[in-house]
């Protein structure tokens, strides 16, 4: 499955527009573009945690596919710190790391950046990992 | 003696004010969320929709759309319980909130812990502000679809409070 195609069969990430970047060996990296839509505080135009919440997840989830050997993964939690509030108008890159995988569990870093010099947000994550059956 | 406020005046008031604070989170808006109010207490509504979907196989709702769904019924919530006493005592109307909208609390950090799968069906959510100072609030939300007692998510929240002035 190319890149588009994986978000095209993702419908909410394809309403949050998001663009899958890069992916590989237990790593990805997703973006998603500013929309007045997606705003959760119309006073500031900064959008809304939620959003970002979506891509971390979407963008953690796809880093567990990308490990070796998986199958299918569900999230079983996510915690995101929100550092600051991102730019309005910026884009968002989100980058994931499944950076500890046991046989059911897959733990997940995640950070998000809007461009300026600190992220906007970190995430940590653990996901169900399911390998495919070794056929030995 | 001035008589009491008639039953229809006080409910047309508190549900504009909720409206005019729901109204004002354009993302809220974009995922279809709406709120059911019973005296103070407030349940968050996710009506279902395709574009909500996050695993077509299942089909299951997407992890993110049910993060998004607590942390808006969150500060939702949050907000409303900091705006109800000013409304009930009449310093605030409905009026102020729509032309002035009320500053939002900040989202600190959010955990939600992912019970069971979203299935194609509306969502509702409750949450309860389990500590609200003047800078801090910590508040948590449960989140259900066909039956009450089987939460398919729950989270906890901390946020940094809007400052007067």
């Amino acid at each position: 499955m190319n890149a588009q195609n994986f978000i095209n069969a993702l419908p909410f990430a394809k309403a949050l527009e998001m663009r899958l970047d890069s992916i590989g060996e237990g790593r990805a990296e997703i973006s998603m573009p500013w929309d007045a839509r997606f705003v959760g505080d119309p006073v500031t135009g900064v959008i809304h945690g939620g959003a970002v919440s979506a891509l971390m997840d979407t963008c953690g989830g796809a880093a567990v596919l990308s490990y070796p050997g998986a199958t299918t993964t569900a999230t079983i939690d996510l915690r995101i710190d929100y550092m600051r509030a991102a730019s309005p108008g910026a884009r968002i890159v989100a980058r994931a790391d499944c950076y500890h995988v046991t046989r059911n569990v897959a733990f997940v870093r995640a950070t998000a950046h809007d461009g300026g010099d600190t992220p906007v947000a970190m995430a940590t994550g653990a996901f169900t990992f399911a390998a495919r059956e070794e056929t030995a | 003696m001035t008589p009491p406020e008639p039953v229809q005046a006080v409910k047309q008031r508190r549900d504009r004010a909720l409206a005019s604070l729901v109204s004002a989170v354009p993302y809220a808006q974009f995922l279809g969320i709406y709120f059911e109010r019973h005296g103070d207490e407030l349940t968050a509504i996710l009506p279902y929709d395709e574009k909500l979907i996050g695993n077509p196989l299942l089909p299951a709702i997407h992890g993110g759309v049910i993060a998004s769904f607590l942390e808006v019924a969150a500060i939702i919530e949050l907000s409303w319980t900091t705006i109800w006493p000013d409304l009930e005592a009449g310093r605030v109307t409905p009026e102020d909130m729509a032309q002035n909208l009320p500053r939002l609390p900040k989202t600190i950090d959010f955990t939600v812990d992912f019970l069971r799968s979203g299935l194609p069906r509306d969502g509702y959510a409750r949450a309860r502000v389990n500590r609200s100072g003047r800078r801090y609030a910590s508040v948590h939300v449960e989140a259900w679809q066909d039956n009450r007692a089987r939460l398919f998510a729950q989270a906890t929240g901390h946020f940094l409070m809007p400052q007067p002035g």
